[in-house]
C-alpha cells in the first residue's frame, strides 16, 4: 500500500492569521484517517485547502503523483477526491436522485447541443448517471427515497444523501467533514458501518470528527491539530495516552 | 375606427414578445441565479440589428430576426465574459451599467438616427409567428432544464461551492445561461421592432429591464410556466386597468405589493425557489464573509 494523499508543509494564512501552520501528513491507500482537534483548530480549513476551495499560502498537496496545488477547484474531483460538508449542503430545488447525480457530473460529457437534441450518447449518459445514483443510494440504504424532495428528509437521511453524492463518482479519497454531527448514537453506529464499507471498496477515507468515540473507534491513524499545528499523528491507542492531546482537549492541570 | 379585435391581437402579440424575453431572463436569473438588469439592452440590440437589416438591406424577415439573435447573443458573450465573475449585487450593477451605456450610445450614434430612432420598419410580426417562436423557446428551455445543463445551472443557483466541488465549472454555465438569455432577448427585440414598426433608445431603458425581472419574480422565480404567466399578467393588467384612466399605474403598483406580501414566492413558485430565498441566501453570504468562517 502506497501513499495516496501527501500534504506537505501546508500553510494557510488569512490576513496575518495562520489558520494552518506547516502541516504535514499523509493518507495511505485504503486507510481510514481522522483529523481531530478542538474548535477552531483549522480542521475544515485543511479540507478546504485539499479540495482547493482555498488556495494554500504555501506548501504542496499531492494525490498519488498528481500535484493538486496549482489546480482550480472544479478539477479536483476529476483526480478522485470528493467531499461532504460540515453543514449539510444539499440542493433544495432538486430531488434526492438529482442531488446524487450532481456528484457524477464530472464523468458526463454531453454539452448544450447534444442535451437539446437528446442524442443517443446523451440519453445513455443520463441513464448511466441515474443507475449509478440509485446504486449509491442503495449503498447508503435510502434508495426508497430517491424521488423525494431533499427538504422533506430527516437530518440523518440528509447526511446520507450527501455521502451518496460524494461516493457516486467512486473517488479514491473521500473527505467527510463531521459526518456524525447531530446524529444520535444509533445513527452514529450505522455511520461507522458505512465508513467501514466504503473502505472495503479499497478507497481511502479522511474524516474530521468531534465525536471522539467515532474518530478513535474507526480510524487506523489519527492526526491531532491545535491552532493549525499538528501535535500528534498516531494510532488511536497512542493518541489516547498522549499528554499533549489530553492538554489540548482538557486543558493543563494547575499545579 | 377602433377595432376591438385588432386591439386584443396586439396585446396578445406583445404578451408573446415579452414572454420570450422573460424566458431568457428565467434561464439566467431563475435557473442559474444570476441577477441581470441588461435584458432590455439585449432586446434593444436585437431590435436595432434586425430593424437595420430590414431597412437598409431589405433582406427577408427571418434573416433580420436571425441577425438580431446573433448580435444580441454575441454582445451577451462579450459583456458576460468579464462580468460573470462578479456575484449578486455587483453583477446587477454591472449589467445595469451596460444597459445605460447602450442606451446613451444609441442616443448619440448617427447610424441609428440618435434619439429619433428608426421608423418605417416593415410590419412582419404577427400573432402566429410570435407564438410559434415562443413555443420553440419554451421547448428549448424545457428540454435544457430537464437535462444535465439545467441541473448544473440549478446547482449553481443553489450553492456555488457545491457546484465547484463536484466539477461544475461556474464560468462556463453562467456564460451559457447569459448567452441564451441574450439570444431570447434578441429574438424578442426583433419581433418587437417589426410589430411596433418604430424603435427608439428609450424603449430599451432600465425600467424595461426591471419590468422583465418583475415578470419572472411575480410569476415565480425558477418556474418556467411562472415566467410566461407573469409576463401575461403584468403585460395584460395595465390594459385591463385602462378603465381607471390616470390611476391605473397606481392600482398596478398596489397589485404588485399585495402579490409580494401574500405570495412572496410568486404565483407558480415553490416556496423553495423564491425571491425571499435569494434574499436569505444573500444575507447568509454576507454573514459568512463577515465571519470568514468555515465553508
Amino acid at each position: 500500500m502506497g501513499v495516496l494523499l501527501n500534504v506537505n508543509n501546508l500553510v494557510m494564512e488569512f490576513g496575518g492569521i495562520k489558520a494552518v501552520d506547516n502541516l504535514c501528513f499523509t493518507v495511505q491507500e485504503g486507510e481510514i484517517k481522522a483529523i481531530i482537534g478542538p474548535n477552531g483548530a483549522g480542521k475544515t480549513t485543511v479540507f478546504n485547502a485539499i479540495t482547493k476551495a482555498y488556495q494554500p499560502t504555501s506548501g504542496e498537496i499531492w494525490l498519488g503523483d498528481v500535484n493538486l496545488t496549482p489546480l482550480p477547484q472544479y478539477k479536483i474531483i476529476e483526480h478522485g477526491i470528493s467531499r461532504t460538508f460540515q453543514n449539510i449542503r444539499l440542493l433544495d430545488s432538486l430531488s434526492v436522485l438529482e442531488n446524487v447525480i450532481v456528484g457524477y457530473d464530472s464523468k458526463l460529457n454531453s454539452g448544450f447541443f447534444s442535451s437539446l437534441l437528446r442524442t443517443p450518447l446523451q440519453k445513455r449518459e443520463e441513464a448511466e448517471a441515474k443507475e449509478k445514483a440509485m446504486e449509491a443510494l442503495k449503498f447508503m440504504g435510502i434508495d426508497n427515497k430517491a424521488n423525494l424532495s431533499v427538504s422533506s428528509l430527516a437530518y440523518g437521511d440528509r447526511r446520507k444523501v450527501e455521502i451518496a453524492r460524494a461516493l457516486i463518482s467512486k473517488p479514491r479519497l473521500i473527505l467527510l467533514d463531521e459526518p456524525a454531527a447531530g446524529m444520535n448514537p444509533l445513527e452514529t453506529q450505522e455511520l461507522m458501518e458505512i465508513i467501514r464499507k466504503i473502505r472495503t471498496e479499497s478507497r481511502s477515507v479522511l474524516l474530521i470528527e468531534h465525536d471522539l468515540r467515532l474518530a478513535l473507534g474507526i480510524s487506523e491513524k489519527v492526526v491531532v491539530i491545535n491552532f493549525g499545528k499538528k501535535i500528534a499523528d498516531d494510532t488511536p491507542y497512542e493518541i489516547r495516552q498522549n499528554p499533549e492531546v489530553i492538554e489540548a482537549y482538557l486543558g493543563k492541570e494547575v499545579s | 375606427m377602433f377595432d376591438i379585435n385588432s386591439y386584443i391581437v396586439q396585446i396578445l402579440t406583445i404578451i408573446g414578445i415579452n414572454s420570450i424575453s422573460a424566458l431568457g431572463l428565467h434561464v439566467v436569473t431563475g435557473l442559474t441565479g444570476q441577477f441581470s438588469l441588461a435584458q432590455a439592452a439585449f432586446s434593444g440590440i436585437g431590435a436595432y440589428a434586425s430593424a437595420l437589416i430590414s431597412l437598409k438591406t431589405g433582406l427577408p424577415f427571418p434573416i433580420a430576426l436571425i441577425v438580431g439573435i446573433i448580435a444580441a447573443s454575441l454582445i451577451a458573450v462579450i459583456v458576460g465574459w468579464p462580468s460573470l465573475r462578479l456575484r449578486g449585487d455587483y453583477l446587477a450593477i454591472t449589467t445595469l451599467g451596460f444597459g445605460e451605456v447602450f442606451r446613451v450610445f444609441l442616443l448619440n450614434f448617427e447610424f441609428t438616427n440618435k434619439a429619433l430612432g428608426l421608423h418605417g420598419i416593415p410590419r412582419e410580426t404577427n400573432l402566429f409567428i410570435t407564438y410559434f417562436l415562443l413555443a420553440i423557446c419554451i421547448i428549448i428551455t424545457w428540454i435544457m432544464t430537464k437535462s444535465r445543463i439545467g441541473r448544473n445551472m440549478i446547482t449553481i443557483s443553489n450553492d456555488e461551492a457545491v457546484a465547484e466541488s463536484f466539477g461544475i465549472k461556474l464560468s462556463k454555465y453562467k456564460l451559457l445561461a447569459f448567452t441564451i438569455s441574450g439570444a431570447f432577448a434578441g429574438l424578442s427585440g426583433g419581433l418587437y421592432a417589426h410589430n411596433i414598426l418604430y424603435v427608439n433608445p428609450s424603449d430599451f431603458g432600465f425600467m424595461k429591464s426591471v419590468d422583465v425581472l418583475l415578470y419572472i419574480i411575480i410569476g415565480g422565480l425558477g418556474s418556467l410556466p411562472g415566467a410566461i404567466l407573469g409576463s401575461a399578467l403584468l403585460t395584460g393588467l395595465p390594459e385591463l386597468l385602462r378603465g381607471f384612466s390616470q390611476y391605473r399605474m397606481l392600482v398596478y403598483g398596489c397589485v404588485l405589493i399585495f402579490l409580494m406580501i401574500y405570495r412572496p414566492q410568486g404565483i407558480m413558485g415553490k416556496s423553495d425557489s423564491s425571491i425571499s430565498k435569494l434574499i436569505r441566501k444573500k444575507l447568509h453570504h454576507i454573514d459568512k464573509t463577515s465571519k470568514g468562517g468555515a465553508v
